[in-house]
């Protein structure tokens, strides 16, 4: 069961343990983080599922696909060489003990 | 108000949860209490026309919020709990088993019903129409028997519900007719050019589209629909029928309760209502719009944005809603994304391929750009709405220019910093 830390926008770091191919957005949301909206519902429709991956982790993921790469041009907060969409992660044993950090909104 | 108050929020839908969520963002420390008349946590609806009808999921996968952040974010969830009436002189509302609640404020969301079919033979059974969980389970079942029984599924009304629906018909397997009143598809929302569009996606993928077809009466045998007949005299023999004729906002209690509402309760950008005790949000709510319009809108983003300006309207805080309306649809493997309002446009230029489709069409009026719908076109959508948020304004020459680069209008920050 892989573990992923994510830190919330006020700093607070928090542990969950997701099922091996649960979106790192589900996650969140099940557990009532604060730094996630996922108004799509993790259709890769809004962009309010936005995270920064700590960037040793990053060559580890899937490349972002094409769909996901232009909702990342339009996220609320900075974009940046490591921003992701929550919804298009999933976990896997190999990601225990991946970061993510939420920005400050989403929206 | 002090931490022994308590908010109540009317109905647990998107709006609800985002109310309820968003008051403790705020900073409220009092209780919280949550009813829903469903037997069910907050649950996202939009898949209930699109990939959950037809996979058929679990319903634990429509979560909202699950009950870890329900618990910790001290929301007492009371389910399958209606409420009948909302006393404002006491402050107080009136459970269907005559119990009541005191409330410091009151948040409205209680969402919006489907149009019933005006017609005889509308109360048969294999009438079906959309609103929640247990309706999409009966419509994928009703699919699924017409899909074995050979027997076709006849949609009434090509809104977003109804196409949603005939498309998770024809993945299914089933024979699908829609009747749609007007000339055309989606009519209300969009131009002659995504309808058509969209015509040809459905007629491509074996749905028979009717226009013009205005339903006269549901012929019922042994009480269940077995066909459709029209203003013109015709007949659809059906296996189903659902209607997608269009929702209305479900301000019943808030009417009675002697809020102000127009076909909706009434609030302004920072989700007010017209008693200084109680927010609204959602589907149930007409926006005032600052030239005197009222503007109804019935999206996820619409119930999250207006969520979060009644919670912060219950603490006495201003936070309007102003960002351009979103929404979107999923047909077979066609995406639609629309932001802006495009009501009332005076004209329409296209950017991208038609025949693929992958294009989008810019509504303007007078000059200004209203809207974009974008069929296929993840950037153009994504580019648009930044466009409408910050009122930049590419021309209409810009637009249709497939080469002019939307993006150069806008100062984007340029992120080079690494690390998160």
């Amino acid at each position: 069961m892989p573990r992923v830390t994510y830190i919330e926008p006020d700093g607070r770091a928090v542990t969950l343990q997701l099922k091996r191919g649960e979106t790192l957005m589900r996650a969140a949301m099940d557990a009532g983080l604060d730094g996630i909206e996922a108004q799509c519902g993790g259709n890769c429709a809004c962009a309010t599922c936005h995270c920064y991956v700590e960037p040793e982790w990053l060559d580890k993921l899937p490349l972002p696909s094409e769909d996901e790469q232009f909702m990342l041009t339009n996220v609320a907060a900075e974009r940046r060489p490591n921003s992701r969409l929550s919804c298009q992660l999933r976990a896997q044993d190999e990601l225990d003990g991946l970061t993510v950090v939420f920005p400050e909104r989403q929206s | 108000m002090d931490s022994h108050s308590r908010i109540v929020i009317i109905g647990a839908g998107q709006a609800g949860i985002q109310i309820a969520e968003s008051l403790r963002q705020e900073g409220f420390d009092g209780a919280i209490m949550l009813l829903g008349d469903e037997p069910h946590p907050p649950y996202q609806r939009p898949p209930l026309s699109k990939k959950w009808l037809i996979d058929g999921g679990a319903i634990g996968a429509l979560s909202l919020r699950g009950p870890a952040a329900i618990e910790r974010l001290r929301i007492t969830l009371r389910q399958d709990t209606r409420v009948r009436a909302i006393d404002r002189q006491r402050q107080e509302v009136e459970l269907a088993d005559g119990s009541r609640l005191q409330y410091a404020r009151l948040a409205i969301a209680t969402g919006s019903l489907p149009r019933a079919l005006p017609v005889p033979g509308a109360s048969h059974r294999g009438v079906l129409a959309l609103r929640g969980i247990a309706d999409s389970l009966a419509i994928g079942e009703a699919i699924r028997r017409c899909a074995a029984e050979k027997r076709r599924v006849v949609v009434v009304g090509g809104g977003f519900i109804g196409l949603e629906v005939a498309a998770a018909a024809r993945k299914l397997g089933a024979e699908c007719t829609v009747l749609e009143g007007l000339p055309r598809l989606m009519s209300r929302v969009t131009a002659p050019v995504v309808s058509e569009t969209f015509a040809q996606l459905h007629r491509t993928h074996g749905v028979q589209l009717m226009f013009g077809a205005q339903v006269a009466e549901i012929i019922g045998r042994e009480g269940h629909a077995a066909a459709v007949r029209t203003e013109d005299g015709h007949e659809y023999p059906a296996g189903v029928v659902i209607v997608g004729i269009g929702i209305d906002p479900d301000d019943l209690l808030a009417r009675s309760a002697g809020l102000l509402c127009e076909r909706g309760v009434i609030v302004d950008e920072c989700s007010r209502t017209s008693d200084p005790m109680i927010a609204a949000a959602g589907d149930c709510t007409a926006r005032r719009m600052p030239d005197g319009a009222l503007v109804r809108l019935e999206s996820v983003q619409n119930a999250v944005e207006q969520g979060k300006s009644a919670a912060a309207a219950l603490m006495g805080r201003e936070r309007p809603f102003v960002a351009a309306p979103w929404f979107w649809s999923d047909q077979y493997d066609v995406k639609l994304q629309m932001v802006g309002l495009s009501r009332g446009y005076d004209h329409v230029v296209t950017r991208g391929d038609l025949s693929k489709p992958a294009f989008s069409a810019f509504y303007y009026r007078a000059g200004r750009l209203l809207a974009v719908d974008s069929i296929n076109r993840i950037s153009d959508h994504m580019q648009s709405k930044r466009l409408l948020d910050h009122g930049v304004q590419p021309t209409p020459e810009q637009a249709a220019d497939p080469q002019f680069e939307l993006a150069s209008l806008l100062k984007a920050p340029v992120a080079t910093a690494g690390g998160a």
